[in-house]
């Protein structure tokens, strides 16, 4: 159970002949594609084309019943969620998924859960090493919440933030883990023009400046071209593209698939 | 002076994170400790200590554990009494267990005896929490009611847990540390107290540190919990053994100082529904609602029995308690109605209003 | 042989009682269904529905039919009040808050009810079979079989209700979802009413079988709570559910107690059908006829 390094350029993660079915339906069928390290890779489709359950299958939430994930040259069995994201796999959901009882600041340091070790006693006394841990990460935690510029709700229970700012603290609590692969469900979903251009800004510096490796979903088709390395497109569950920004928009089934066409 | 926080600038987040990070909260937080360790016992009797103040301690000790695992960790449980019991009897089978060590006869410490039945506490809250894996919402707190009912039978028809006392009542020993008794109404209320406050801020540490940041995300929202990393057996059981920890010192205070001499009837499922009341009236996920909500429920019903006499209006002693049952009925509705988050939550509005009266803009 | 007749007594017996259990849960069920409302008033409501028509018959001296449709009447005005003082006011909170609010609806009516009608246990006659007899050996309690039948044929009327009407019709698009109901023009506030009235209905016929039973009294609520596991094995939301629940909590119950309860000390009662439910549940989390859960994200 030996986990490699994997360089920049290198497969980090790959995908082979995966399926996955709920009772009769089938949400993704013999789909294979690969992740590499570094780069930005998009995943698009109409909806309903299987694109959250790739992730979901990625970040072990579902499992499929054919095909092998392998991920930093190891093969996966069935994993866990918590597994997945031990193994530095975070993500960001498509309906934001924060704990809304909680402070933003609150949401990001959860992110930073896998990295606190301080146990039950030391906890309840609040003094030396679980003191030290926690200020450590809030420190780290404030950095993050400097880069997104979200100082000012920085105490502000999330329930009562704006969509756009709440998957903005959503991207703040991933990133926290210091993820190696950074999973993004439609990180642009219901955004004005500004918001997305700031998102898009986000994508691009946590990719530039941590090398985060990083696999979104989108649907804005502007952005995915400008922003991605390469584009995969599903449609019905099946793989109908992939490969270079410019490749996928000249691909005919694409264009189809996207304009009503051939169904 | 003005409850302000202008002026008090904080440089490092060390003080950013402190309990009260306002001075008037710690001033006041003083004066709260001062008045219950030094003004209560000096200045009120022995009714008002021995029959309101240390009973009202306890249960908010038990309100806290319930807190804890409903209120923070968002899962449902009517189980309270069920390991309030369970830190009752085992602390009755510790006091009374006599052990030899190289020639050495004697008991264990009084306060040890405390902590290892709430440690037991914590152990059987465990083996029922097991279910929340797969479990959720309502239908785990019908479950916690297997807990409930189990273990209210097993300390009923095992004599082993009673001494095979004949009536199936045990009779807690004194209370004696290092040789001195406590045994005044006064003394014992500080003993509870001592154990209350630093029970209390240990609960207090916990929920702001990591732990209870994972209590709080599984409650929120559990499968996202999961996928950023907590581990959801390690979370929901820490939340248990926690809270049972906790409701067993409240049993095992409950019987040894409170009581002195109980059944398992004392921690029936109408207790369980009592702790749980004051957790929602107090407020979910408050550890001084906590308090508020035990304060409430114990001062009702006195305040109940008192009232029709004072203003001359006699009625019968089953007709109160028909009424007591109308009033709490009615004033929960009206507090979910006002305010579904508790009276903390009244206290933490009041708080922010303040803080920018008389100009809220 | 005789052995196996006691258990064919047995099991009769505890099936019988079960379908009492059920009686109780479909209660439930149909405020859940329709509200998401988890009520744990629904015993409160039977205690007080059968309070109320005892009540009512030795006031007025009548008949007990009259006292029955007075009763009605009262169970009608109860939902009203739920609907207009608690419900009202809690649109579109948490789901455990509203399940507080029927705790605190349960001690209102505990407390209304015995303050009213007194605390006395009081008998309750309206004619129904008493005794035992005898079936080839095995005998049957007639009011057990009375309550059985009775369950089985508010079974059949409510699924004639829910499919067949319009009031149901609108019941079951409130169930799947209570915005796009509304959007189509229906009164939220209606079918609340209607659904609190049916399981005060439902209360009511439970409540007499009970009453009969065990004459009338505040440990009546109590049985409410046994009602808890059977919910839990046949699922919430599920009519059918809750009478195959019941059945089965009855009739384990009951031949636990007799076969396993001696063994360790008896009052195995008190617990085992919880028990039973959470171990179920362990295996099957989604219940009797639940369908199994996908999560999503």
């Amino acid at each position: 159970m030996t986990e490699q390094t994997v360089n920049p350029g290198e497969v980090l993660l790959e995908v082979e002949d995966i399926s996955l079915s709920f009772g009769a339906v089938r949400a993704i069928s013999d789909v294979s594609f690969d992740i590499k390290k570094g780069e930005i890779r998009a995943i698009i489709g109409p909806n309903g084309a299987g694109k959250t359950s790739m992730l979901n299958c990625i970040n072990g939430f579902y499992h499929p019943q054919q095909g092998t994930i392998t991920y930093k040259g190891q093969k996966r069995s069935q994993m866990k969620p918590y597994e997945a994201a031990a193994q530095g796999i975070a993500r960001t959901f498509q309906n934001v998924a924060l704990f809304r009882g909680m402070t933003t600041l609150d949401n990001i340091m959860t992110g930073r859960n896998l990295k606190m070790k301080s146990g039950l006693f030391s906890s309840m006394l609040w003094w030396g090493s679980a003191q030290k841990e926690e200020l450590e990460h809030r420190r780290y935690v404030e950095d993050i919440i400097d880069f997104l510029e979200i100082e000012a709700i920085r105490k502000t229970p999330v329930g009562r933030l704006p969509y756009g700012l709440q998957k903005r603290v959503e991207l703040g609590r991933a990133l926290a883990a210091e993820p190696e692969l950074l999973l993004l469900d439609e990180p642009m979903a219901g955004m004005n023009l500004e918001e997305k251009e700031d998102m898009c800004r986000f994508i691009l510096d946590v990719n530039d400046e941590f090398g985060t490796t990083i696999c979104l979903i989108e649907h804005d088709m502007g952005v995915v071209m400008d922003i991605s390395d390469r584009v995969m497109v599903l449609d019905y569950g099946g793989k109908i593209g992939d490969g270079l920004p410019e490749e996928v928009r000249s691909n005919q089934k694409v264009i189809d698939a996207y304009l009503g066409g051939g169904h | 002076m003005f409850y302000r926080e202008a002026g008090q600038f904080k440089s490092s987040y060390k003080e950013d994170q402190a309990i009260f990070p306002i001075l008037q909260d710690r001033i006041g937080m003083g004066i709260i400790l001062l008045i219950a360790f030094v003004g209560i016992p000096l200045f009120t009797g022995d009714y008002f200590i021995g029959a309101i103040m240390t009973p009202f301690l306890i249960l908010a000790l038990a309100a806290i554990g319930l807190n804890i695992l409903t209120g923070y960790a968002g899962q449902i449980s009517l189980g309270t009494g069920g390991f309030m019991a369970v830190g009752a009897f085992a602390a009755y089978k510790f006091a009374t267990f006599t052990f030899t060590f190289g020639g050495f006869e004697g008991t264990m410490p009084l306060v040890i005896t405390i902590l290892l039945s709430g440690v037991m506490a914590a152990l059987v809250g465990i083996m029922f929490g097991i279910p929340s894996l797969r479990i959720k919402g309502f239908y785990l707190a019908v479950a916690t009611l297997a807990a409930q009912f189990f273990i209210e039978w097993v300390f009923i028809k095992v004599g082993w847990f009673t001494n095979y006392s004949p009536s199936g009542v045990i009779t807690a020993p004194p209370l004696i540390i290092m040789g001195y008794e406590f045994d005044t109404a006064a003394e014992k209320y500080l003993f509870t107290l001592t154990f209350v406050a630093i029970l209390a801020l240990a609960a207090k540490n916990l929920v702001r540190s990591h732990i209870g940041r994972g209590w709080m995300a599984i409650r929120d929202m559990d499968i996202a919990a999961e996928i950023i990393g907590f581990k959801p057996l390690q979370t929901k059981l820490s939340a248990f053994a926690v809270s049972s920890f906790f409701c067993g010192v409240a049993g095992a205070l409950w019987a040894f100082v409170h009581l002195g001499t109980v059944e398992p009837e004392a921690f029936g499922i109408n207790r369980s529904f009592a702790i749980l009341f004051m957790v929602i009236i107090g407020g979910m996920g408050s550890i001084l609602g906590s308090f508020i909500g035990a304060a409430f429920i114990m001062l009702l019903p006195i305040f109940l029995n008192n009232v029709p006499p004072m203003i001359g209006w006699n009625i019968g002693v089953d007709m109160v308690a028909h009424l007591e049952f109308m009033v709490f009925g009615v004033l929960i509705i009206f507090f979910l109605i006002v305010e579904p988050h508790g009276l903390a939550r009244l206290w933490t509005i009041g708080k922010e209003k303040l803080r920018t009266w008389p100009f809220p803009y | 042989m005789l052995d196996f007749l006691f258990f064919v007594e047995v099991l009769l017996s505890g099936l019988l009682t079960g379908a009492l259990y059920s009686l109780v849960a479909l209660g439930f069920v149909l405020i859940f269904k329709a509200s998401g409302v988890f009520n744990f008033a629904q015993g409160a409501m039977m205690l007080f529905a059968a309070l109320s028509l005892v009540g009512v018959q030795e006031m007025l001296g009548v008949h007990w039919t009259i006292a029955f449709i007075i009763t009605v009447g009262i169970m009608i005005a109860l939902a009203w009040c739920v609907e207009k003082f608690v419900l009202g006011k809690l649109v579109n909170q948490e789901p455990i808050i509203l399940f507080m609010a029927t705790i605190g609806v349960t001690f209102f009516l505990d407390g209304f009810g015995q303050t009213i009608w007194g605390s006395d246990i009081k008998i309750l006659d309206i004619g129904l079979p008493n005794g035992a007899f005898d079936v080839g050996g095995v005998f049957i309690d007639q009011l057990e079989l009375v309550a059985g039948l009775t369950a089985g044929a508010l079974v059949i009327i409510l699924a004639i209700f829910f499919n067949k009407t319009k009031i149901g019709r609108a019941l079951r698009a409130v169930a799947d979802d209570h915005q796009a109901a509304m959007s189509v023009g229906i009164s939220l506030r209606y079918i609340w009413i209607v659904v609190w009235t049916v399981a005060g209905l439902v209360g009511l016929v439970a409540g007499i079988m009970w009453g009969s039973k065990l004459g009338v009294q505040f440990s009546l609520s109590l049985i409410a709570l046994k009602a808890l596991p059977v919910l839990m094995l046949g699922g919430f939301t599920s009519i059918p559910g809750a009478i195959v629940g019941g059945l089965i909590i009855g009739a384990g119950e009951k031949l636990a107690e007799i076969y396993v309860g001696d063994l360790v000390g008896g009052a195995i009662e008190n617990w085992f059908a919880y028990m039973l439910a959470m171990v179920f549940l362990l295996f099957r989390p989604q219940g009797l006829f639940g369908e199994k859960i996908i999560e999503r994200v």
